[in-house]
């Protein structure tokens, strides 16, 4: 029997705002253990949260921009539940009402378009790290990362292959990105995701049992995750099990999902709302002023750069998805002029070499500036595309302005006739043959020669103007 | 000082008669915490009201503050007035309890806002007051350090939970206190030690610092030895708190303002079920009484009224508090702070041990109750309920004061009680609630006055409720009667 995926998706993003939730502690990712906190991330007895703005601001950008309702009215609650990475022994987050609800999102799989229903986004606070100890001596508890702020994103299930989900996620972090209320690093845990899966046979319109995989951090793994439970179910309903709802743990190494808990051992949250904070109320005006600062959305972006810089849409579509790589583009054509040698730049070597070194489209080493630079060298004649090529690693590596890299390791076009001149003559005279050739009409001698000048000039000489004095030199003899 | 041939002691006095002696120099900041503190050592043992004495840190401020008086530097109507804090009143380097094991040596790195206001006063903590368990209970025999006696009647209790606030200030082992009141536990302990107890509006005092216990209930007050104390402290530590979500962002009156002794056509209702229902004592009754008689006669317009659902605050009351009660005190694990059991197995053991252990009986069967009560399932039944009758008896009350500038009853159904005597019945206990918890359900603030004594010569309080930050007209209506009575001027003999 066929069967169909039925996947929804809960993703948290930190928010990247500059202090936590309810307190003015900084969200910095790293720094020592328990230094990026206070009494009341912590939760010590008699401290009382204050709600950050901006958190509510980054929310309801994040709303605006998946196309959510963004709700007047709602408040926080308490999540209770023990663990020691949570000091208060509950969550704030927003239960009945939350901030977002009703959008969705649009995402292309294999050219076919399709729309992901968001249910609804609301805000919470994030837990600690618990930092085991590789021998087993003990627990450590990291409280940095208390209180920095979250947005939950939950889906609809309608996501129904593991493309899908990678297209959803992928336009929902350009999306972050471009909005700027989160970095989205999934290395360092600033997204993850949370995969709601059943199956059912094709056809059927009532959903299967659902299990949910928690702690997904990369693409990669979401991907794995996906595949396996989905095999894992088939197998199981093919064979007359059944499908128990539970929490699974997905263990990327092994490639396997394990059973954390089943629905009959789910917490009891004890949701009720946070006495200690007053509901958000939000009008219009607010609202409307959000939107009007809203920048360009991916989308958008997409369309312009086929349009203005008449480039290819699946280019578009590549340079587009991260704001990063669509920033650096835009800021490198500005400058250099030439939107497809820019564009080819980056498609081409720049991507190759991240893919290498496995480091995100954030983490480009050196400024758009200098790859415009690197395309005026080239456009002007100064280099040639091999030395290019030699001048980017380079400059991937060292951070160098490519003008200065020209200039040091001396790799600059020779134009200056005169240099050229005296090189040519070295040449025609050690091969009077091709002379001779030339002279008797065989014109594709030229090229022989001119090659000839290249290597004498080690590569430096340039071409045409080699081929104009050859041409003069041959004249004269 | 001389009073009817007597040498009044220093401890004795009011802030702002103590004011008047600093002011002319008849006492210094230095003499008058020395008075307190030779109090403390004399009555202690006896009334039990501290957990905490800070005794140098006491002399080392009030010497500050005299040395600024001699600079000729002003210094606020507090000035060098030695005062007392409750147990769950979080001060920076000082020991903070809540008389429980649980937090038995917690250090606070912060101060309360009120605790901030109060030094930047130049008060002089004296110390540290005793109360029930996390400010669970009526009676503050539900501490985990020591019981807390009635300085009028040491076989009796104080009330509680602030029972070490009102206890210190009724046996001048402080000038004046701060206690928090959630259901009644600042007004009932006023009320069984006879001394002047404000429970402010929900959200005029910063909650910043008090140890949460029911939040959305929980408020801070002052415990005074009369109605001008009361509104000295109040001036001192009312106001908005950006640390505070819940703090009520208006302007404040200077409530000294309010300290008028006229009440002509000021119209005050009187709720039947109060006055008449089940379980009120009957002396605490005719005191009431008594004291309309005498409003009526300063020109006041009393009437008894019908306040509609009084019999479900007490059921409300217990779910709501309990309820926030139960999650407040989950942060107690045992993880990062106070008490951690000495033996567990694994993770969840050091939990159940820790709480087990470190909590008391009241505290524990409130954490149960307000588990079972958010519980999916029975969230509707309990909670959800609890939540529209609290909506019903702020209706009520709204009602009421468009027809009354205020409401006055009863505080609690008797006078202090024998230590031991409830101690086994939680539900007796409980229902001791009945006048004081429709305040905190509403938000409103309600005041207590000495309006008389039962023929054990036991104090007994007049509670005066008032419209949200109306705190004003019960200063006046509370200054009035006392300057129209004696029993605030009465001292329990120890």
């Amino acid at each position: 029997m066929d069967y169909e995926l039925v996947i929804g998706l809960e993703v948290h993003a930190e928010l990247s705002t500059k202090s936590k939730i309810y307190c003015s502690c900084t969200t910095e990712f790293g720094g020592e253990e328990n230094t990026h906190c206070c009494p009341i991330c912590t939760g010590m007895p008699g401290v009382l949260p204050v709600l950050n703005k901006k958190v509510v601001e980054y929310a309801v950008k994040a709303g605006l921009a998946t196309n959510c309702e963004i709700a007047r009215f709602s408040k926080q609650d308490r999540k209770n539940y023990f663990y020691p990475d949570l000091p208060k022994a509950y969550q704030v987050s927003q239960y009945d009402l939350p901030l977002c609800k009703n959008g969705y999102i649009d995402i292309e799989v294999n050219g076919v378009q399709k729309r992901i229903g968001l249910t609804r986004i609301h805000i919470e606070e994030d837990a600690g790290k618990l930092i085991h100890d590789e021998w087993d001596r003990g627990t450590l508890v990291d409280y940095n990362r208390c209180g920095v702020p979250l947005i939950e994103i939950v889906s609809e299930p309608d996501i129904r292959s593991a493309e899908e989900a990678k297209a959803y996620l992928e336009q929902l972090k350009a999306i972050l990105e471009y909005i700027g209320v989160s970095d989205c690093k999934m290395q360092e845990g600033s997204l993850r995701a949370d995969v709601n899966l059943s199956i059912r046979p094709v056809g059927q319109k009532e959903f299967g049992t659902r299990t949910e995989m928690k702690n997904l951090n990369s693409f990669k793994a979401i991907i794995r995750a996906i595949e396996g439970e989905f095999k894992r179910q088939k197998t199981e309903l093919e064979y007359g099990g059944v499908i128990v709802q539970e929490t699974r743990r997905w263990d990327d190494n092994k490639g396997v999902s394990v059973a954390m808990r089943s629905k009959e051992e789910a917490h009891d949250y004890r949701y009720f709302p946070e006495p200690d904070l007053v509901p958000i109320v939000l009008d219009d005006s607010y609202i409307d002023e959000i939107r009007s600062s809203l920048p360009e959305l991916p989308e958008a972006r997409k369309k312009r750069y086929i349009e203005e810089f008449g480039l290819p849409e699946y280019d578009a579509a590549i340079l587009t998805s991260s704001k990063y790589f669509a920033d650096f583009f835009e800021e490198a054509v500005k400058m250099s002029n030439n939107a497809k040698s820019v564009s080819n730049w980056i498609m081409g070597d720049l991507m190759r070499i991240l893919k290498e070194k496995e480091m995100e489209p954030s983490d480009i080493p050196f400024p758009a500036e200098y790859l415009a630079k690197l395309v005026k060298l080239i456009d002007s004649g100064k280099i040639n595309r091999t030395i290019a090529k030699k001048i980017f690693d380079k400059m991937f590596e060292t951070q160098k302005d490519p003008e200065l890299i020209v200039k040091e390791e001396g790799i600059e076009v020779v134009n200056d006739e005169g240099a050229l001149v005296g090189i040519v003559k070295k040449v025609l005279e050690a091969n009077p043959q091709s002379v001779a050739d030339y002279k008797s009409g065989k014109e594709k001698a030229i090229g022989f020669l001119v090659g000839q000048c290249m290597k004498e000039s080690k590569g430096k000489g340039n071409p045409q103007i080699i081929n104009k004095i050859l041409k003069e030199e041959l004249e004269k003899l | 000082m001389n009073s009817g041939g007597r040498i009044v002691e220093l401890f004795e006095l009011t802030a702002h008669e103590l004011k008047d002696l600093l002011n002319n120099k008849k006492a210094s900041a230095v003499e008058i915490t020395q008075s307190v503190l030779d109090r403390i050592q004399n009555v202690e043992e006896k009334v039990g009201s501290y957990i905490t004495v800070c005794k140098d840190e006491a002399l080392n401020r009030a010497k500050a503050v005299q040395e600024k008086i001699d600079k000729g530097e002003s210094i606020s109507l507090l000035g060098g007035i030695p005062m007392a804090l409750k147990d769950n009143i979080c001060t920076e380097g000082v020991k903070t309890t809540c008389a429980s094991n649980m937090l038995n040596n917690f250090i606070p790195p912060y101060n309360a806002t009120v605790a901030k206001k109060l030094y930047e006063a130049d008060t002089v903590l004296v110390g540290k007051l005793n109360l029930d368990e996390f400010a669970m209970g009526g009676s503050t025999e539900n501490s985990y350090f020591k019981k807390t006696c009635n300085p009028w009647d040491l076989e009796r209790v104080p009330g509680g939970s602030s029972g070490g606030s009102a206890a210190c200030v009724a046996a001048g082992e402080a000038v004046f206190a701060l206690g928090s009141d959630t259901g009644g536990s600042i007004r009932q302990p006023a009320s069984f030690c006879g001394v002047v107890g404000l429970k402010p509006t929900y959200g005029s005092i910063s909650r910043y610092g008090l140890v949460a216990f029911a939040s959305s209930l929980d408020q801070i007050g002052p415990l005074t030895k009369d109605v001008t104390d009361c509104a000295l402290v109040m001036n001192a530590i009312c106001g908005h708190d950006p640390m505070d979500s819940t703090s009520i962002n208006s302007g404040y009156p200077d409530f000294t303002k309010a300290l008028i002794n006229d009440v002509k056509g000021m119209k005050i209702g009187i709720p039947k079920e109060y006055l008449h229902g089940e379980g009120l004592n009957s002396e605490v009754k005719n005191a009431v009484i008594n004291a309309v008689e005498v409003l009526k006669k300063l020109g006041a317009e009393c009437e008894e009224f019908s306040l509609p659902i009084t019999e479900y605050a007490i059921p409300a009351y217990y779910i709501i508090s309990s309820a926030e009660a139960s999650s407040n005190l989950a942060r107690y694990d045992g993880v990062k702070y106070g008490y951690r059991a000495e033996k567990f197995t694994d993770l969840l053991d050091l939990y159940k041990q820790s709480r087990s252990e470190g909590f008391g009986t009241e505290v524990k069967r409130r954490i149960m109750l307000g588990t079972y009560a958010l519980s999916s399932g029975y969230y509707d039944a309990y909670y959800k309920k609890a939540l529209q009758v609290r909506t019903l008896i702020k209706n009520g009350f709204d009602e009421a004061f468009s027809k009354y500038d205020l409401v006055l009853g009863p505080t609690a159904p008797s006078t202090a009680y024998k230590i031991g005597e409830k101690i086994d019945d939680p539900l007796e206990m409980y229902l001791g609630d009945i006048f004081t918890v429709s305040v905190n359900i509403a938000g409103l603030p309600g005041l207590v006055v000495p309006c008389g004594f039962d023929s054990n010569k036991l104090p007994i309080g007049l509670q005066l409720i008032g419209k949200p930050l109306d705190e004003s007209t019960l200063i006046r209506v509370g200054y009035t009667f006392e300057q129209n009575t004696e029993y605030h001027k009465l001292r329990a003999k120890i």
